[in-house]
């Protein structure tokens, strides 16, 4: 059972594949890995924690102010996060500027809050927590793997492709500018939906 | 005349150049659950550019009269004008549009049955639709004044309802069309953004 929890949204109940949750964020920061490392990691450790929280309320929280409890609770945790990433990760900080604040309205911290941890224990609902946000990360870091190779060349800010391959320098090779741009990262999203749902088989009417 | 202008290419800029969606990704979720019936598309975004052009310039009060450093010193008092409460920026800005949203659907719900009856099953999705926080944190961002705020907030959610409302009218026709089983649904409105998100990169050459 807890494996279950853990390991189900990575590939089968994926949030942004097959839940189609948080999908703004994943696109945005996949510019460069170092980004969607950060985002995944802050995502993670904002999930996990409003589940828990959550969950341990669970009991006390009446239904028809159920969503501003939860606002509350994932903005203070946002607001953690936000001000560790400005005082030790500034440079990242700024280059993710308002993407860190829109995890609070990120629907998977959202969604498993309402649909998870409000009906389930506090170790379930951390389990939960913890294998969503791999699963969104998992999505994050392909994506961006895929966008900072064609578009720069580059992965993690270390030069993958021999500068004698380009055509400046003679060669062959150019980068991909429009994987740097929006269109690039929606196109190689859903090729990655087509990729999850084909090996899944999950058709959707 | 030159305030005008000036209005007038922040609000092109945040429509195309800028748009929401097509070239910051926010408000995806909503844009992807709505975009599948033209009405509804057209309902939605109608609210989003009703709601975004209330919360962005009242953030903008709320940001400068009470958040940012010295902001505070309109009471008087010495000890406030030191104080700097800008770290709650995003607590406030999401408890006013959550406020603000609950207060607007009462009020139309009264005196407006026809509007209700448009924008009601919307505004509650509306509150943790990302471009209308995203909205108000690039307002703070941007350090707008207040009439640029207020232009920014409608032309934006303008952005939002373009391209919410265009996206519709291509999953319409797409009905039509075979698609292999994977890429049904989520994963042809994906590429298809793609390629209308490409046709806008067109606007980025306009120089304002």
């Amino acid at each position: 059972m807890a494996n279950k929890i853990l390991s189900d949204p990575l590939i089968d109940n994926n949030p942004i594949t097959k839940q189609v949750l948080g999908v703004c964020s994943a696109l945005a920061v996949t510019v460069k890995l170092e980004m969607a490392l950060v985002m995944a990691i802050a995502l993670t450790f904002v999930l996990t924690f409003s589940n828990l929280t959550i969950s341990l309320l669970r009991k006390y929280i009446p239904m028809n102010v159920r969503i501003i409890v939860q606002l509350v609770v994932i903005a203070t945790l946002v607001i953690l996060v936000d001000q560790v990433l400005q005082a030790y990760m500034y440079d990242v900080s700024k280059q993710l500027s308002v993407f860190v604040g829109l995890i609070i309205t990120n629907c998977i911290v959202m969604g498993r809050a309402d649909a998870f941890a409000m009906s389930n224990t506090p170790r379930d609902s951390i389990l939960d927590g913890i294998g969503n946000g791999i699963g969104y990360g998992t999505i994050l870091i392909i994506v961006s793997i895929v966008r900072e190779i064609l578009g720069t060349g580059q992965m993690y800010g270390y030069q993958l492709i021999p500068m004698s391959f380009y055509l400046e320098n003679g060669g062959w090779y150019m980068n991909n500018g429009l994987m740097l741009l929006a269109p690039g990262a929606f196109i190689v999203l859903g090729l990655l939906i087509w990729a999850q749902r084909t090996y899944t088989g999950f058709v959707e009417e | 005349m030159e305030l005008l202008q000036h209005y007038l290419s922040l609000a092109t800029k945040s429509i195309f150049i800028e748009n929401m969606i097509l070239a910051y990704f926010l408000g995806m979720c909503s844009f992807l659950a709505v975009s599948k019936k033209i009405e509804t598309s057209i309902g939605m975004g109608k609210a989003v550019v009703f709601v975004c052009g209330i919360t962005v310039p009242l953030n903008w009060c709320i940001n400068n009269f009470l958040l940012k450093e010295g902001a505070l010193s309109w009471t008087g008092i010495k000890a406030m004008e030191s104080v700097d409460l800008s770290f709650l920026h995003l607590i406030m800005f999401i408890a006013t549009i959550a406020a603000l949203v609950q207060l607007v659907e009462m009020i139309i719900e009264k005196f407006s049955a026809s509007l209700y009856t448009s924008l009601g099953i919307f505004l509650p999705l509306i509150t943790v639709n990302c471009s209308i926080l995203g909205a108000s944190l690039f307002m703070n961002e941007r350090a707008y004044t207040f009439g640029e705020s207020v232009v920014f907030g409608v032309s934006s959610g303008s952005g939002f309802a373009l391209a919410i409302v265009s996206m519709a009218a291509i999953r319409f026709k797409l009905k039509y069309s075979n698609i292999p089983d994977g890429l049904k649904g989520l994963g042809i409105t994906m590429i298809l953004t793609g390629l209308i998100s490409m046709a806008y990169l067109a606007f980025s050459g306009i120089q304002l």
